[in-house]
């Protein structure tokens, strides 16, 4: 039995349906990542599996603890920070870790070996208001917080939403350190570009699970024969191209625009019917998670 | 076309003796879409700030739309657009009172309102959904109808401070098609993001580092500078040499 399991669970807040009838498991060990935009259902779905909320149905187990019948025993074998920043800005950092060390009948030299790679960078900070850390080290001291009772199993909504691309790579060095450990992690980002660092992937949208596989094996399902293109002046070219023959779908992609070509595409073809356009590139590209994403949202 | 928007010299913002913005010096130019990056804590929040008539720097000049930051705030605030992160509007109002409400902040008269609102309205494809409750518009709207009262007095210049944070990836490119449009037609937009991949779509891009601005040129000249093949690279070695944090 996996360290998540998760059947057919939905949940509405009034009339909005924020996840509907989700299944998935997570193996021991694993580093899952939930990628999704807001309104995918991400939070809700940490809610019901640290066992803040209940479910309009379905049913879930969290390291073979049931969600609903043990939800005592699961509170003490998960660790969960979430996205919102949850510690107490007057307690001082050794303060807050104290504070949550004794809910867990743990005292902070218990676990001090799994939260060290990441204390020691705030540890010359102990006596400080968690209220005057900066945003990088709120959220170690988070981590370490969750982690002081040696959880089996850890919860992270959006770790990174709002951090720079260097803070963020080096949160995902973090998890891998923590994965070695043996903790199976559930992380959620909107970042699609950090999919790449989870050994699997469920991408969600509006409450759904739109697929689930490994970063590769996700990206390996797309179909389409996918361009890269570019000219002088990009948003005539996006106007041009979306309607030139053979094109499903043209969007922009950073420093190029990706087109997905149906079967018929000519490059040749295409490159003639642009022909006015100033600088035209156009050369086949491999498909990203996002390029999927899209793709998913609009079957 | 190389009028001057927004032009900064030497500016520079102190908290009694933590220098958040340090001499920093740029212009921007009519129809660009201007990219200022930084990592966190590098003092673009604050720069923005002075740059939005919210804060007078400690030194340095400058001028936004015309008007002087250190001296015009308020007129500053009157003469540019500004979307914050993320949705601002309010949700129990319908779409047309959030722009007589917006309108009526940035001081346009009931004809001017009438004019430009429902002119708006035709150019968004929206003119249905005038008393829709702007609470129950998909997102994607939403972001549409914010950026537009963003513009509602024909600004010269937009500031959207990550107006993409938690998109989708279709409504996140739907905003940035709309971005283009807007530039061609001659606003000037000046954004903050943390996606690289829309640092691509920016005319030039300026990179924040410790209150400095260390690089400030177009995405393809920084990547060669940089020798590196993305927006994503260069902001990293840049970010990497920061001295301190949030």
């Amino acid at each position: 039995m996996g360290a998540i399991e998760v059947h057919n669970l939905s949940k509405s807040y009034g009339k909005v349906q924020a996840l509907d009838s989700v299944s998935f498991s997570v193996e021991r060990g694993e580093l899952f990542g939930l990628i999704g935009p807001d309104g995918a259902g991400k939070t809700t779905l940490f809610r019901l599996l640290t066992t803040l909320l209940n479910p309009d149905s379905g049913s879930a187990e969290v390291d073979g603890c049931d969600t609903a019948k043990d939800y005592l025993a699961i509170r003490s074998r998960v660790g969960y920070m979430p996205g919102r920043f949850s510690l107490y800005p007057d307690l001082s950092v050794e303060e807050n870790l104290q504070f949550f060390a004794a809910l867990f009948g743990v005292t902070i030299e218990d676990s001090y070996d799994l939260i060290a790679p990441i204390y020691k960078q705030i540890e010359p900070f102990r006596t400080r208001r968690a209220g005057k850390l900066s945003g990088g080290m709120k959220q170690k001291l988070a981590l370490s917080c969750a982690l002081i009772h040696r959880p089996n199993v850890l919860f992270l909504d959006e770790p990174t939403t709002g951090v720079d691309a260097v803070s963020r790579s080096e949160l995902w060095d973090m998890l891998s350190e923590l994965k070695e450990r043996g903790i199976t992690i559930l992380v959620s980002t909107p970042y699609m570009d950090e999919a790449s660092r989870c050994d699997r992937i469920a991408l969600c949208n509006e409450g759904r699970i739109l697929k689930i596989d490994t970063p590769e094996g996700i990206v390996r399902g797309f179909d389409k024969q996918l361009y890269g293109i570019s000219a002088k002046n990009m948003f005539a070219l996006l106007e041009k191209a979306r309607t030139a023959d053979g094109v499903e779908d043209c969007y922009p992609f950073g420093e190029k625009h990706h087109l997905v070509a149906r079967e018929e595409f000519d490059e040749a073809k295409f490159v003639a019917q642009l022909g006015d356009i100033e600088g035209l590139q156009i050369i086949r590209t491999a498909p990203t998670i996002e390029d999927m994403f899209i793709k998913l949202m609009k079957r | 076309m190389n009028d001057i928007v927004i032009s900064v010299r030497e500016l520079s913002k102190r908290f009694g003796n933590f220098t958040a913005v340090d001499r920093i010096s740029f212009d921007v130019y009519r129809g660009e879409i201007f990219g200022f990056l930084g990592a966190n804590g590098a003092g673009k929040t604050t720069a923005m700030r002075m740059l939005c008539g919210l804060s007078y720097p400690t030194s340095g000049k400058g001028s936004v739309a015309g008007y002087d930051i250190m001296h015009e705030g308020e007129q500053i605030k009157r003469h540019i657009g500004y979307m914050s992160q993320r949705f601002s509007l309010y949700n129990d109002l319908t779409v047309w009172e959030n722009m007589r409400l917006f309108a009526g902040i940035y001081g346009l008269n009931k004809s001017q309102t009438e004019q430009q609102a429902t002119e708006l309205l035709e150019r968004l494809n929206f003119s249905s959904e005038r008393n829709t409750l702007v609470g129950s518009l998909p997102l994607g709207w939403k972001q549409k109808l914010s950026f537009a009262i963003a513009t509602i007095h024909r600004p010269e210049v937009v500031f959207l401070d990550e107006p993409t944070g938690g998109v989708d990836p279709i409504t996140r490119r739907q905003f940035w098609e709309m971005i283009y449009e807007a530039a061609e037609s001659g606003t000037t937009i000046f954004v903050t993001t943390h996606y690289m991949d829309e640092a691509e779509y920016c005319t030039r891009v300026s990179i924040m580092v410790d209150g400095k601005v260390q690089a400030l040129d177009t995405p393809t000249r920084l990547k060669q500078q940089f020798a590196t093949e993305s927006m994503d690279e260069v902001f990293r070695i840049l970010a990497r040499g920061a001295q301190r944090g949030e």
